[in-house]
């Protein structure tokens, strides 16, 4: 540790002021700060989509939008809330956290650091721009089903090389996150002290290394097919139009554990601290978590059980989906046994994780039927199929990522949240989002179909109820971003270790920490690891 | 001493992930190999003629083949089948007729990609002819007859009687401008 590091430090220290010192940052702290806020505005932007969306299908009948403009919504809104929010949201509680929880005084390849945030403003403005270019917005779903999304206008290459930036951004998000991981770690940090959330990103690293390749290249194969005369998946060349679906879900399953596992780590700190106890099975945990990964990689096929598959592969892909169910249950399990018999207090963070548990468990279970090859075929591409995905990714993801960040506000900033107003979003947002995306189970198995903009008359009720859960659910989302504004700028002082029950690293450090931590290597023994 | 450590871990990472992007194109040629072996998509198999008439003839079972023809997109064609339905035995070389004509007043090419259901049929499923093996080019108003030969290999998986070869005409892609003329020429001779 060396020089090189050293005087890397005494550089930072006299950081560029104003824009320039956001702009050049190498500091993990002011890059994590980046990422969660570029996350908080794109989840307005997937937001105010949701709303359009969730407007038209209000009523019955054509309202609001052209039924292309509709389709556009809905393909921008998954990619927005996934690409924009959740990925970069995690990744920024990874710059932030990670540091600080293993004792590093940065990340390991600060330079690559800031690139890897800065590509993400452009690539959404190439995303969003197209909804100004002839031909509208990419319409055809964001899994992005040729020949479908081959009929895209002059949309397509923009979609095409964001795609390419955001995984440019995360493949050397990750990189960072694992040379940190393995080279950066204090003395006495062994892998089996490392607390439980940078557990969760070490794997979710891999697993983007693995996979978003092969999404680049999938959407690689989409633009030579429309602009240079390939045939990968135009039939009429020799190619299969199916093929695209296998390399997506190849990439596709796979992502959905990168956006739920560092969740899993998130709620894995916070229910030790308010339950007062220390996680339970930490060891299974790890091993859980590994095991969900490795599973993700055989079992892509479940997303096009009615595309023609021979019986062997069904059942297959069945069996090995229903598989992944036993390490999400062992986490499940040592989530509810960590609360068992602890002292619980109710702390908005703790509110969160307790409901991401319920729920999330909800969209497993829900995502458990969909499994079942038969019963898939009545299910699929119906709102059954919307209302489980939201709920893993939205009471799953996004509530650990809020509850992360009523979590960890008090240590960034400095500043107590304000636990009533944290309180009434909470209690706002779970009841509102369950009459949301409870009914849309009601609408699938009656047999509405997901991405259309009009539907027959029988389901008008649960669609209304629906759409008034969205706009009381979009609506509180601006109380959570006025505790943010407000935590950020004044409020109570939080102590360093703000919450009683809170163990790790991070706790150790003042609220908020200097702008370099830890640049002296903590010592970590049994009594200071795990959280 | 820990920057290099991570410079060199970056490199193998990137390393792993230039790998990553290779391998979704190697799904590409292993997706291929699936498919004929499982019959996956519908794909059909191809035998010499020769091979076809040394087949033992199995009388004593009739498999009904029934044809199904489409036209893609915007290919201005029109293309049907003369038999709807034949029955024929396992191991029988048999005939059927297809019939393809242009309605436009240009020349167009098209290629007809067939496929056969139920997939577990397919690799049993043995064309020595078929229009689907080349492109075929039909000047403006041309009207084509032309021949299937296929059979149905004996071992056929028990519980099957009946299968569908369905062809989809597609506009070739790319292949107008370039070959239409020449064809053409090939038929005036």
């Amino acid at each position: 540790m060396s020089e090189a590091v050293m005087h890397g430090h005494e550089h930072h220290d006299h950081h560029p002021t104003g824009w320039k010192r956001w702009l050049f940052t190498t500091n993990h702290k002011d890059i994590g700060t980046l990422y969660m806020l570029f996350s908080l505005v794109m989840f307005f932007v997937g937001g105010a989509m949701a709303m359009v969306i969730r407007a038209e299908l209000l009523h019955p009948g054509l309202q609001y939008v052209d039924t292309q403009f509709f389709n556009s919504m809905t393909t921008l809104h998954a990619l927005v809330m996934i690409f924009g929010v959740v990925m970069p949201g995690t990744v920024g509680f990874a710059n932030w956290l990670i540091p600080m929880m293993i004792g590093a005084p940065d990340m390991a390849l600060p330079r690559m650091n800031n690139w890897s945030f800065w590509i993400l403003p452009f690539a959404f403005t190439l995303l969003l721009v197209t909804l100004f270019v002839p031909g509208g917005g990419p319409a055809g779903g964001w899994t992005m089903y040729p020949p479908l999304m081959l009929q895209t206008g002059d949309a397509m290459p923009f979609v095409i090389f964001a795609v390419h930036f955001l995984g440019a951004s995360s493949i050397m998000g990750s990189i960072n996150i694992i040379a940190t991981i393995f080279n950066m770690r204090a003395p006495g940090m062994s892998f089996m002290r490392l607390p439980l959330f940078v557990w969760t990103w070490l794997i979710t690293s891999f697993l983007l290394i693995a996979t978003i390749p092969v999404l680049a290249g999938a959407v690689t194969m989409l633009l030579t097919d429309k602009y240079f005369g390939t045939s990968f998946f135009n039939a009429a060349g020799g190619g299969d139009p199916v093929l695209f679906q296998h390399v997506f879900w190849f990439f596709g399953h796979p992502e959905v554990y990168i956006l739920i596992l560092p969740a899993f780590g998130i709620v894995s700190q916070i229910l030790p601290t308010f339950s007062r106890k220390p996680l339970f099975g930490y060891e299974s945990m790890v091993y859980a978590t590994a095991s969900i990964a490795f599973l993700s990689f055989f079992v892509w096929a479940h997303h096009m059980f009615t595309v023609g598959m021979p019986l062997a592969g069904e059942l297959f892909f069945m069996y090995a989906t229903m598989s992944i169910a036993v390490p999400t249950g062992v986490k499940v399990f040592n989530w509810v046994s960590t609360m068992w018999r602890g002292s619980l207090t109710f702390e908005t963070p703790m509110l969160f994780a307790i409901s991401f548990v319920v729920l999330f468990s909800i969209g497993g279970f829900s995502g458990l039927m969909l499994g079942i090859t038969p019963a898939d075929f009545q299910y699929h591409d119906t709102y059954f199929v919307v209302a489980h995905f939201h709920y893993v990714l939205v009471t799953g993801a996004i509530f650990a990522m809020m509850a992360g960040v009523y979590y960890w506000l008090p240590k960034w900033t400095g500043h107590m949240y304000d636990e009533t107003l944290g309180q009434w979003h909470f209690w706002l947002s779970t009841i509102s989002v369950n009459v949301l995306f409870f009914p849309q189970h009601f609408l699938g198995l009656a047999g509405m179909p997901r991405r259309i903009p009009d539907y027959a008359v029988q389901f008008a009720e649960w669609n209304f109820i629906s759409s008034i859960g969205g706009f009381v659910f979009g609506l509180s989302q601006l109380l959570f971003l006025y505790i943010i504004v407000k935590c950020i700028r004044g409020g109570e002082k939080a102590t360093d270790r703000v919450w009683e029950g809170a163990h790790g690293l991070e706790w150790t450090l003042s609220s908020p920490p200097p702008y370099h931590t830890f640049v002296t290597p903590p010592q970590v023994t049994d009594a200071t690891a795990h959280s | 001493m820990t920057e290099r450590a991570n410079q060199r871990l970056a490199l193998k990472l990137a390393g792993v992930a230039v790998g990553m992007f290779g391998f979704g194109y190697a799904l590409v040629p292993l997706y291929e190999v699936v498919c004929e072996y499982t019959g996956l998509g519908g794909r059909t198999g191809i035998v010499t003629a020769a091979e076809a008439a040394a087949l033992d003839v199995n009388r004593g079972r009739e498999v009904v083949v029934e044809f199904d023809t489409n036209i893609n997109g915007t290919l201005p064609w029109s293309f049907t089948s003369l038999q709807r339905r034949i029955t024929v035995h396992p191991g029988q070389v048999t005939e059927v007729y297809f019939v393809a004509e242009n309605t436009s007043d240009r020349s167009v090419v098209g290629q007809a990609v067939p496929s056969v259901a139920p997939a577990k049929a397919a690799p049993y499923f043995n064309k020595t002819e078929c229009f689907c093996f080349t492109q075929q080019t039909l000047a403006a108003g041309e009207r084509r007859k032309m021949p299937v030969r296929f059979v149905v290999g004996a071992d056929l998986p028990p519980g099957v009687n009946t299968v569908t070869l369905s062809y989809t005409f597609f506009e070739a892609p790319g292949a107008v401008a370039e070959i239409a003329p020449a064809a053409r020429d090939n038929q005036g001779s």
